[in-house]
């Protein structure tokens, strides 16, 4: 609206208060379309779908707080996994303007190999003894495969291809990513691999009422960390400051003398040393690892960026932790009120029906900016 | 004038050979009066050629225990024949099909293009015979699945014309089912319970059995829920299970999915003492693998390999000689039995001409498959009903102990059968009720 108010060129400036009102009604009258108001009447069908189930959920009174709190602390959990999945989205299109679909192999390609290092541990009884060193040592292997995956894939798949038309790097990112999932499939078989558990990691605290599982506590903090620390990265150096630069426009940071393929790449290994630690908490919260496994996170982060506003840091983040949450805490509020039997086989669905209800009201996702012509 | 000429030999060429096929087509025709007719297609071996048999099993991804195991019951059943039928060398080959709906109708739509296979074995999960069976029978291609279990698959109600093609050495959950409510009400004394399934149509059918059972025995359920076979976090749907209360948990879905429920159920408060039961999707090593520990005190129900035929010994001797480990999932005997019946069928209905040649009525196959009767095989007597079960079903709950999972191998006595407690020869009502007749 900022626009009407504003002085746009050929509008007089406004002398009184009606007359600005006037003016914004007409304005957003003729940028409303028929699509807009159906749109907004399905956004409003599900927002009244939704306020109903919860309503009906909630006087039921099947759940106690500690139900809820359980289901929160479940949701945080997953969620700040896609949390720092999406970050290698966002950074990738913040600066590069395309979807890096074989993110989710980045992620993958982690927790698979260092899958070999824990079961070596494990069989060797130094993980018993050393859990912390072997978990670190984990952490390192896991962040370094998967950063070495996401800057060779910079390097071979895309580097090559930046200046052509924007629809090839996105076809060479599915093609990347399926060679990538059948390569480990090659490497390491297509049947899954079983996590050894980590013994300081089992158990649960409780705080009176409530309690919380110490791998889930573990997963939630170290996570929160590590967008801390990626964050504070990118707003406080000096690199941070020049792969800001970088996204805003390319020609005129490297007049600027910034080296833009270095820069590049850098996003790529924050990204996939992020990857690579998300893949390490998903380990550890689901013990399961194979070739597949990063499909689904991977579209999740992805979602979870788009929700945030792709392109955004904070809103990969935040857009992450909602989804985790709505997953988590989305069937059971929703529609088990409704009488819905079996309410978690629909869990991706409500997913997706969220990022499509945010998708209406903000377009831009829920931090996105609108994006000047020039980079859009 | 010179084209012309061209023209006009390059006619008479053409004329001249076609005349002298025909006369050889002919006069190859003329020489044995032998012919084999059938309604839906002929296929010829000519000697030197062999005997093409498919199986379309799950062989990869985190299912593969499943399809492999049945593999090998097929290759041993092979083996046991010396690799011929009828004098014709035996030729495996073998298509992967994912346990989802997906792999099966891409496996069985290769297989139904390749003109030179008799039959097949297969598939593995019910979900695949859904779309994949339909798809080979069009090409008339009869296929016998060692572990496709769900009960549409032969309900007549529930099958058309197109399922023809498709029978199963396998039970029919209709038996799985009972027995494992039976089991949870008679033997663990359980009064709530509560069901996951994965919307697949074997374990949704099989927890809808195990509930109705369940309730006819005056059992309570507090809640049948459904989660994604690629899920991974249970724990909000666990957590929405444990308001119910309830004392025990079947899941008959596949080893991912299985593996989540059983690591995640002791994390959810209420769910701490609950006890646990799976079916044969998840009776397998690579099981015990997924869950761990956790597995400790859970329950299967499965094929009671107690009550296998005489053979099943000098089975597991070749199969511990061939591949070095014990068995990794429940059907490699249903396998060899599917393997053997599709060979039984092959000999009956195959004619050979006077210069060698087998021919092999497609539809003469398929009504040999349905008119097995009596075949004593490693799994008991199997004889095939109108709908294409021909099982002798005989279920068993087993008990996964610490050993179990440290070796990872599956238990060999079973801990519990419903038809222990009659005289041997009179069936109990678990038999006789919900099983074909």
């Amino acid at each position: 609206m900022d626009e009407a108010c504003g002085g746009v060129e050929g509008i007089r400036l406004p002398k009184h208060f009606h007359e600005v009102k006037g003016l914004m009604l007409k304005r957003w009258k003729e940028r409303m379309t028929p699509t807009d108001i159906v749109m907004w009447f399905i956004g409003g069908a599900i927002l009244l779908l939704i306020a109903w189930g919860s309503t009906a959920t909630l006087t039921e009174g099947r759940y106690t707080s500690h139900h809820w709190f359980d289901f929160i602390i479940f949701g945080l959990a997953q969620g700040s996994i896609y949390a720092l999945i999406a970050m290698g989205y966002t950074m990738v299109y913040g600066t590069l303007r395309m979807i890096n679909f074989a993110h989710s192999e980045v992620f993958m390609s982690g927790p698979y190999t260092a899958y070999f290092v824990a079961a070596a541990f494990y069989s060797s009884g130094f993980l018993d003894r050393q859990p912390m060193i072997s978990l670190i040592l984990i952490f390192v292997v896991s962040m370094a495969t998967s950063t070495l995956i996401a800057v060779l894939l910079e390097r071979i798949a895309y580097r090559p291809l930046r200046s052509a038309p924007r629809l090839v790097p996105l076809i060479t990112a599915i093609g990347a990513s399926f060679f990538l999932q059948y390569t480990f499939r090659g490497l390491y078989g297509s049947g899954f691999q079983a996590y050894p558990v980590i013994k300081i990691l089992e158990g649960e605290w409780t705080f009176g009422e409530f309690r919380i599982l110490k791998f889930q506590a573990v997963v939630i903090v170290a996570a929160a960390l590590l967008m801390a620390a990626l964050y504070l990265f990118v707003q406080r150096t000096r690199i941070g400051k020049a792969i800001r630069a970088v996204s805003e426009d390319k020609e005129t940071s490297s007049l600027m003398g910034i080296n833009i393929d270095r820069m590049i790449v850098t996003t790529f290994v924050i990204g996939g040393m992020a990857a690579g630690a998300a893949g390490v908490l998903y380990a550890v919260m689901f013990k399961q690892v194979h070739f597949f496994m990063g499909f689904i996170p991977g579209i999740k982060a992805f979602t979870a960026a788009v929700l945030g506003g792709i392109g955004n840091i904070p809103g990969a983040m935040l857009g992450g932790i909602f989804l985790g949450l709505v997953e988590s805490v989305g069937p059971s509020l929703f529609l088990d009120g409704l009488g819905i039997v079996a309410p978690y086989q629909l869990k991706d669905a409500i997913a997706f029906i969220m990022l499509v209800l945010v998708l209406i009201f903000r377009p831009t996702g829920i931090l996105g900016e609108r994006l000047a012509v020039k980079k859009a | 004038m010179k084209r012309l000429w061209i023209f006009l030999i390059a006619t008479l060429e053409v004329i001249g050979l076609m005349v002298l096929t025909a006369s050889m087509v002919s006069a190859q025709q003329a020489k044995p009066a032998f012919k084999v007719e059938d309604p839906m297609g002929v296929v010829k071996i000519k000697p030197g050629e062999s005997i093409h048999i498919a199986a379309w099993m799950v062989v990869a991804g985190p299912d593969a225990s499943l399809g492999t195991d049945t593999k090998r019951g097929v290759e041993i059943a092979i083996e046991d024949k010396g690799g011929k039928v009828l004098g014709f060398p035996i030729k495996l080959s073998v298509q992967d099909t994912g346990c989802n709906a997906e792999g099966g109708q891409a496996a069985a739509t290769k297989l139904a293009a390749d003109p030179t296979i008799i039959a097949a074995i297969g598939s593995s999960c019910s979900s695949e015979a859904r779309p994949g069976a339909p798809i080979l029978w069009k090409a008339k291609i009869a296929t016998v699945s060692p572990s496709a279990t769900s009960p549409d698959l032969t309900d007549p109600t529930k099958r058309g014309r197109e399922y023809e093609g498709f029978l199963r050495t396998a039970h029919n959950d209709k038996v799985q089912g009972a027995v494992a409510a039976e089991f949870a009400w008679i033997q663990l004394k359980v009064k709530r319970a509560a069901t996951i399934h994965d919307g697949s149509i074997y374990a949704e059918k099989l927890q809808a059995i195990f509930s109705e059972t369940f309730k006819k025995l005056g059992g309570t359920i507090t809640s049948q829920e459904a989660v994604a076979p690629t899920d991974t976090d249970m724990r909000p749907v666990l957590t929405k299970i444990a308001t119910g209360k309830p004392e025990f948990i079947y899941y008959p879905v596949f080893i991912a999915a299985g593996g989540h429920i059983t690591r995640q159920v002791k994390e959810v408060k209420g769910l701490e003492k609950v006890a646990l039961m799976g079916a044969d999707g998840i009776f397998s090593p690579d099981f015990y693998k997924a869950a761990g520990e956790t597995a400790v005190g859970m329950y299967h129900s499965s094929p009671d390999f107690s009550a296998f035929g005489e053979g099943y010994k000098t089975f597991l001797q070749k199969h511990q000689k061939k591949y070095g480990e014990k068995p990794i999932a429940p059907f490699h005997a249903h396998a060899y039995d599917a393997a053997m019946m599709i060979f039984v069928a092959i000999e009956k209905v195959g004619q050979k001409a006077p210069d060698g040649t087998l021919y092999i009525g497609r539809k003469a196959l398929k009504d040999a498959l349905y008119a097995t009767k009596n075949l004593k095989s490693l799994t008991g007597n199997l004889t095939c009903d109108p709908n294409g079960d021909c099982a002798d079903p005989r279920i068993a709950i087993y008990k996964t102990s610490v050993e179990n999972i440290k070796s990872l191998v599956l238990p060999d006595k079973p801990f519990w059968k419903p038809y222990a407690v009659a005289a041997p020869g009179v069936k109990t009502p678990a038999e006789k009720s919900p099983v074909k007749k």
